[in-house]
């Protein structure tokens, strides 16, 4: 979908476009991308108890929305500031790409590895080889849930917590990554749980420890499990059938 | 403001800064504790902008968890030293920033703001008043300043009205999480962008809360704090 009633509108006022050929002009028009929001994969009621469908119906229509919307508007930005030659304007909208591509990449990867409590997904006998690599890694099951959840209420602020696999023969690592910052190195992202208190506030109140004690109920380890014997390429492609 | 952040005795103060010079090893660190200082109003006194849920919420679980959090950081700090442990001692410092600015910013922004029937609200006057509109053009662009500052902040923090200490010229700073105001800024007024700091009321609708607080500011508070040498 390229929204180009608006970058059209856009660049009509930035004057130095006046001086590019029409191939040009077309070809910054045919780069343009409108990212849209991906549709939960459950209801918003789906993963209640746990977490409560107006938790999960605000999250997503609203506040993932936001981030969709923000991003698109970011990059029309940036569009006209490369078509426009001004560097200046371009390396000014670099952080809020990040920040709402972030919020985009992260909550689009999150609803996709949560799954209703007690389905097939949601148990880790979804994930016979990611268990096993977990086990090699902390020991046993047990430790990793101890070792993750402390990394999750260790965040100061707003963030996400990781599980990640490095690169196609890594091995597993826990990690955190503060506001919207995605996991954008060479790491798979396996799993990843919100920790801004939009997440979990309307139900848990300042009670984070028990959204996470809460959250591994629903875990979608299929996705998971998927994921950790998939490349980066695989986990992301979510995002690229959201476009 | 320090001696209501941090209660200590004169005598416990003094052997605080001694203590790294003359205590033997084994002494036990004594010193004073943070404590959550009372609210100047009550927690239904700032409705309908922000609601009394939100308030001993705030109040009573998230401003006591940095209180504990600091007394914590500290305790951990004090044995490290005490041991001689300065790797460990210097491993705390995130926690006391972040429990400590937690402590100080929550402080602050209790005592700057005030129930719309009483000092809260309306526009300050006097010596602040022309400040203002000299470093801001009008008291409306310093507003639509400070809430384009709040809605700018990404992910959790603060939004601060400060007072360079060189210039003494005014100025707009935000602070990520809860990183205090420090080095060349005194902190004149400040609001808490923190999710937790109006979710129960406003949801995601955040610009709410933020056009709401300015009924609630105590300008009194931000004058004295202006006006202090
Ligand atoms: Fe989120
Ligand atoms: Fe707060």
């Amino acid at each position: 979908m390229v929204n180009i009633g608006n970058i059209w509108q856009y660049l009509a006022l930035q004057s130095p476009l006046q001086s590019l050929s029409g191939d040009q002009l077309n070809a910054t028009k045919m780069a343009v991308t409108t990212y849209t929001l991906p549709q939960l994969p459950y209801a918003y009621d789906a993963l209640e108890p746990y977490i409560s469908s107006q938790i999960m119906e605000l999250h997503h229509s609203k506040h993932h929305q936001a981030y969709v919307t923000n991003l698109n508007k970011a990059l029309e930005s940036h569009l006209a500031a490369v078509a426009g030659t001004d560097i200046a304007g371009q390396i000014a909208l670099q952080q809020a790409i990040k920040f709402n591509g972030g919020g985009h990449i992260n909550h689009s990867l999150f609803w996709q590895n949560l799954a209703p409590a007690g389905s097939e997904e949601a148990s880790p006998s979804a994930a016979k080889e990611l268990v096993s690599a977990i086990e090699k890694t902390w020991g046993d099951f047990e430790a990793f849930k101890k070792a993750f959840s402390a990394a999750l209420l260790g965040i100061q602020g707003s963030g996400w917590g990781w599980l990640v696999k490095d690169g196609p023969q890594g091995g597993l690592r826990i990690v955190t990554t503060k506001d919207q910052d995605p996991v954008v190195g060479g790491e798979v992202p396996v799993f990843g749980v919100d920790m801004w208190e939009h997440a979990y506030y309307l139900q848990y109140l300042n009670g984070k420890a028990a959204y996470v004690d809460n959250i591994w109920n629903v875990i979608n380890w299929k996705t998971a499990e998927d994921r950790f014997l998939g490349s980066r390429e695989d986990a992301f492609s979510v995002l690229k059938a959201a476009l | 403001m320090s001696s209501t952040l941090l209660r200590t005795t004169p005598i416990l103060r003094g052997a605080l800064r001694a203590s790294g010079a003359v205590k033997p090893a084994s002494a036990t660190f004594v010193r004073g504790k943070a404590t959550l200082p009372d609210l100047p109003y009550d927690y239904g006194a700032l409705e309908p902008h922000i609601s009394a849920k939100i308030m001993e919420l705030h109040h009573s679980k998230h401003h006591q968890t940095y209180v504990n959090g600091l007394n914590s950081a500290l305790d951990t700090i004090g044995e490290a030293e005490s041991k001689g442990d300065f790797t460990k001692a210097a491993s705390i410092a995130p926690l006391l920033n972040f429990h400590g600015g937690g402590h100080l910013n929550h402080t602050l922004f209790w005592e700057n703001l005030a129930p719309a029937s009483r000092d809260g609200g309306g526009e300050p006057d006097g010596s602040l008043k022309k400040a203002i509109e000299t470093d801001f053009g009008s008291f409306d662009s310093f507003r639509k300043q400070m809430n384009t500052s709040l809605a700018g902040i990404q992910g959790s923090g603060w939004a601060w009205l400060v007072k360079d200490k060189s210039s003494g010229n005014l100025g707009l700073v935000t602070r990520a999480n809860q990183d205090p105001v420090t080095g060349q800024f005194v902190p004149l007024l400040g609001i808490d962008a923190w999710e937790h700091a109006y979710y129960l009321q406003y949801e995601n609708r955040k610009a709410e809360y933020f056009d709401a607080i300015w009924n609630v500011i105590n300008w009194k508070t931000v004058a004295q704090r202006f006006e202090k040498p």
